[in-house]
């Protein structure tokens, strides 16, 4: 159990705008290994939509088979959540988005789960623009199976069995980036003023908006050559952005200095206030997102913040043209031609 | 060959991609409309265009729907299986060829009868544009045989009209072909055939119709709204009669919008995967595939029974295992459909035999998949699913409504106590759901694979699991008297013998019953409609001392399943099989039994007591 939440809580705990505190967030107490990264990512989940003012019930959390696709029990407790089989939440979560366009969806991952047996859903999640949010918590190593190499661990780590991986790491942002995910961001799970505004954001964008966090696994893969230990993440890390999301409602334009920001906006009209590090960053141009993304590979670098976003596209709903009203709401009138229709259908096949 | 009236096999030699298909069903169209009972079937091969295909039509006075053996008159436009095809006659039958060129000796059989019709020649005469010249080429070889046969010109241009409707250009050149065969023949030969037709008063209300469409249709009628599916024949066309339905009655006139979605998946995997998370969510979803994709569904399907989530599966079978004869038509997923999955599996199925079944069987399934919060699987097969079948009318009653089960709403949440999900409060092992944002702070639960409690909680404990694998069996003792019942044919003196049937093998099996009698072979018979067996299936084999089981595989994995479900003695059940990738018939069945009676009742010279 990583660790143990007060049962005490102060009567008057702070609220935010629809009334709930932090508490109607939280989920089941964890039993992931002390200190795991997941548990902080599961955190910031809860920060961001306490601090969104999110209805818990109107999330959905879909994940796959994994230490980090067991988070979801540890956040959200009053969201419905559904813990699938191994690689395939996209798919589950794909279906139960066409069925109720109305709620935020949620879908965790580890890089087990999407890189290597769920590859093939990763990447055609991405290619319909699901409109989700997809976490990968991405430690490089397998955790629930007890850390053999994943697809994304560095070539010529050492498992802690010993054995050295031979074969590259696939580099999931880097993907999703040239894949066309409409929202591409990393991020690391010990670096709670990122990522928070960053799944802030990711709940906003409005299609698919993937975040690869690194997660350390401390049981498994902390070890000193590992790209996704913390040590290392701590001295390598190179931000992007420092990002603000600011909802719609609120007043932004005096609120920045010109000249070093970017404000990219959301569907909902809301905005992303960006505040560039690195020279002539473009959150909007996909290329130099790609590019970015290589360099600081070869230099053993891992770019932090969004990296790239488009609300040009349209999500999956959009594509299919459905009804606004959740088909799950549809009832037999809606639904079915009747008699009438059917006699006509029978004529038509003599 | 004696002389037939309406009772008689024509089968086409075609070239895949030749365009012969529409006119060999313009054809068999024209003997429905006389009102003679017909049955078309495709009999095509695994690839695209170029190789040997054909084409069996069979005209039945009687009302015999399924394959027959023998073909009284072979039309053959495939030089490529010409040998083949002069083989395939039956002795006294008919050969329809291309004389164009002349007939090699080796052709030549002294007891068929030849009709040689220059098709290549008329065509080139007639018609400049070579396309033009092969599509033609079909429709002249249909007005000979309209000539032959006694087919009524006026159904025929009736048919034509029809289908040309919008592109009535096209409906001059086709008479004209038509009539150049009707001609050819009238200067040529003596006709009508002594096989040939005769108009009747058969068919009544009866539709024509492949079993896929009428799965789509009845999809659509029981309120699917999410489709997600992955291309494999022989059930590609259920997602596409279901969209091409859809697009016609779902549409809202005024924005456009959909009222469903479809979405070709990346693989039978993730079809699966959305079917699930769509029906867990509350929309009616369903999938159609084949074998391999069953196969590659297990996890899915294992999830989805014991997560209890509610979900259709249509399965479309073909001939395996592996990728087998994937053109060609068996009953051999009945096991791995009935268990699929590891560890303590069963799902429901759904086994219907005729378009009208399919219909209704698939608009119910997403009632008994919302009721038993399961999947359910409709078991067809390639013969029902891509084959045109004379069946009754569909009907709907428009006072029906969907019966989601047990799914709570807020304020039913709010008039209970603790909500359990996996809670058997009424004892019937179904628990109550909820849709996912139904309650601020009630009815959320979490769903897993994994094992939990009865409110949903993960555990390990070995007694909590051991409640819900036991909760899962009343379930589905529950589930049998909510499944189609079987159907019984029994006369009312009882024969000791019975036999078993479901599916595509009933029409043939119907058929063989009859043939049975008259050698003074009684038989009581059962169609079974779905799995799990209710008690009907126990006592129809409990009063009966040998029971044969027909199916179209070779391991007999009905008769399987019913000695593992009903503790039968496995020397009753008596197998009865085909497995050759062709649709069974009547005299494969007749000649197993009779056999199977010969070998094993004492010789007389009277009929045996125990068979009458
Ligand atoms: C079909 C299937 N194959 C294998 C497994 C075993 N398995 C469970 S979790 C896991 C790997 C999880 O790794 P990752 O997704 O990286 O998550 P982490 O545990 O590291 O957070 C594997 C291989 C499984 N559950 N299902
Ligand atoms: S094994 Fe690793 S990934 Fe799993 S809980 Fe422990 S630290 Fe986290």
């Amino acid at each position: 159990m990583s660790y143990l939440r007060p049962l005490f809580r102060h009567p008057k705990l702070p609220t935010n705008k629809i009334g709930y505190t932090k508490k109607e967030y939280e989920g089941a107490l964890s039993t992931l290994c002390a200190g795991c990264g997941h548990d902080s990512i599961s955190a910031a989940i809860v920060q961001a939509c306490y601090e969104m003012s999110i209805e818990p019930h109107h999330v959905a959390k879909l994940s796959g088979i994994g230490c980090s696709s067991k988070t979801p029990t540890y956040f959200l407790g009053n969201s419905h959540g559904f813990n699938s089989v191994h690689g395939r939440m996209p798919s589950v979560a794909t279906g139960a988005n066409l069925a109720n366009r109305n709620l935020v969806y949620f879908g965790v991952s580890g890089d087990g789960d999407s890189a290597s047996i769920g590859m093939g859903q990763f990447v055609h999640v991405i290619r319909r623009n699901l409109n989700m949010v997809y976490i990968v918590m991405n430690n490089g190593c397998y955790g629930l199976t007890k850390g053999q190499d994943s697809a994304t661990a560095d070539e010529g780590s050492k498992s802690k069995s010993g054995s050295v991986n031979p074969f590259q790491a696939i580099d999931l942002a880097s993907l999703a980036v040239e894949l066309g995910a409409t929202f591409v961001a990393q991020s690391f799970s010990g670096d709670k003023q990122q990522l928070v505004p960053l799944i802030k954001a990711a709940i906003h964008h409005k299609g698919f908006a993937f975040i690869n966090v690194i997660s350390p696994c401390v049981t498994f893969n902390n070890n000193p050559g590992s790209t996704k230990s913390y040590d290392y993440v701590r001295e390598h890390v190179e931000a992007t952005s420092t990002v603000d999301f600011v909802p719609e409602k609120r007043e932004i334009k005096a609120y920045y200095d010109e000249g070093t920001d970017t404000l990219v906006t959301m569907h909902d009209g809301s905005y992303l206030h960006l505040h560039k590090l690195a020279k002539d960053w473009d959150p909007q141009n996909r290329i130099s997102a790609a590019n970015a993304l290589q360099k600081a590979r070869a230099k053993g670098e891992i770019l932090t913040g969004l990296l790239y976003v488009n609300t040009d596209f349209k999500e999956l709903h959009e594509t299919l043209n459905t009804t606004k009203q959740p088909l799950n709401t549809l009832t037999e009138k809606e639904l079915c031609p009747g008699s009438a229709a059917l006699a006509s259908i029978n004529a038509g096949l003599r | 060959m004696s002389s037939t009236i309406n009772d008689f096999v024509v089968r086409f030699a075609n070239v895949n991609g030749t365009g012969s298909a529409s006119a060999n069903f313009l054809f068999a169209k024209a003997i429905f409309r006389m009102g003679i009972p017909v049955t078309p079937k495709n009999i095509f091969p695994s690839n695209i265009q170029g190789l040997p295909t054909w084409y069996e039509v069979r005209v039945s006075e009687k009302g015999y729907l399924g394959r027959r053996e023998g073909i009284d008159l072979m039309v053959c436009v495939n030089p490529q299986s010409m040998i083949q095809d002069v083989k395939s006659v039956s002795p006294g039958g008919y050969f329809l060829y291309d004389s164009t060129k002349k007939l090699a000796v080796e052709y030549i059989r002294p007891d068929v009868n030849y009709l040689g019709i220059p098709l290549m020649e008329m065509c080139n005469a007639e018609f400049k544009d070579p396309r033009q010249r092969q599509l033609f080429k079909n429709i002249i070889y249909v007005g000979a045989l309209a000539q032959l046969l006694n087919i009524e010109f006026e159904v025929l241009q009736e048919l034509l009209a029809e289908q040309f409707i919008g592109k009535e250009k096209l409906i001059a050149p086709n008479i004209k072909s038509l009539q150049l065969g009707m001609n050819y023949v009238q200067e040529h030969f003596t006709y009508p055939l002594p096989i040939h037709l005769e108009r009747r008063n058969l068919i009544g209300e009866r539709i024509m119709i492949d079993g896929n469409s009428a799965c789509g249709l009845g999809a659509l009628y029981g309120g699917a709204t999410v489709c997600a599916w992955y291309p494999i024949t022989p059930s590609t066309s259920v997602a596409e009669a279901f969209e091409n339905y859809a697009n016609e009655l779902r549409i809202d006139k005024l924005t456009g919008e959909k009222n469903f979605a479809i979405v070709q998946a990346e693989d039978e995997l993730a079809a699966m995967g959305m079917v699930i998370g769509a029906n867990w969510n509350g929309a009616r979803s369903f999938t159609a595939t084949s074998g391999p994709g069953v196969s590659l569904m297990n996890e899915f399907l294992g999830l989805a029974y014991f997560a209890e989530v509610p979900a259709v599966l249509i399965d479309v079978q073909r001939t395996g295992p592996s990728t087998g004869m994937p053109t060609r038509t068996q009953q051999s997923d009945i096991q791995l459909a009935a268990y699929a999955s590891h560890g303590d599996t069963r799902h429901i199925l759904l086994l219907p035999s005729t378009p009208k079944e399919c219909f209704e069987m698939t608009a119910q399934s997403f009632d008994l998949a919302e009721q038993l919060q399961t999947p359910v699987i409709m078991l067809t097969d390639l013969d029902l699913g891509m084959n045109d079948h004379m069946s009754e009318p569909f009907e709907w009653d428009d006072s029906y409504t969907y019966n989601r089960g047990k799914v709570l709403t807020a304020s039913q949440l709010n008039d209970i106590g603790r909500f359990g999900r996996y809670l058997d409060t009424d004892g019937d092992g179904i628990t109550y759901r909820t849709y996912p944002g139904t309650h601020p702070t009630k009815g959320a639960f979490f769903t897993r694979g994994t094992s939990r409690d009865e409110y949903a909680t993960y555990t390990e404990d070995g007694a909590a699991y051991k409640r819900n694998m036991e909760r899962l069996m009343v379930k589905w003792n529950t589930a049998k008297n909510m499944v189609p019942s079987p159907e019984i044919y029994q006369k009312k003196n009882q024969s000791h013998l019975g036999v078993i049937f479901f599916g595509t093998s009933t029409y043939s099996a119907e058929e063989a019953m009859d043939q049975l009698r008259e050698e003074g072979i009684f038989i009581d018979a059962l169609r079974l409609k779905a799995f799990p067996f209710n008690q009907t299936v126990d006592d129809f084999i409990q009063s009966h001392q040998t029971v044969f089981v027909i199916e179209q595989n070779r391991d007999a994995q009905m008769r399987g399943l019913l000695i593992n479900e009903l503790q039968v003695n496995p020397a009753k059940l008596i197998p009865v099989l085909n497995y050759d990738g062709m649709p069974i018939t009547a005299h494969t069945i007749a000649t197993q039994i009779s056999t199977y009676l010969l070998q094993t009742t004492p010789q007389t010279n009277e009929l045996p007591a125990a068979i009458i």
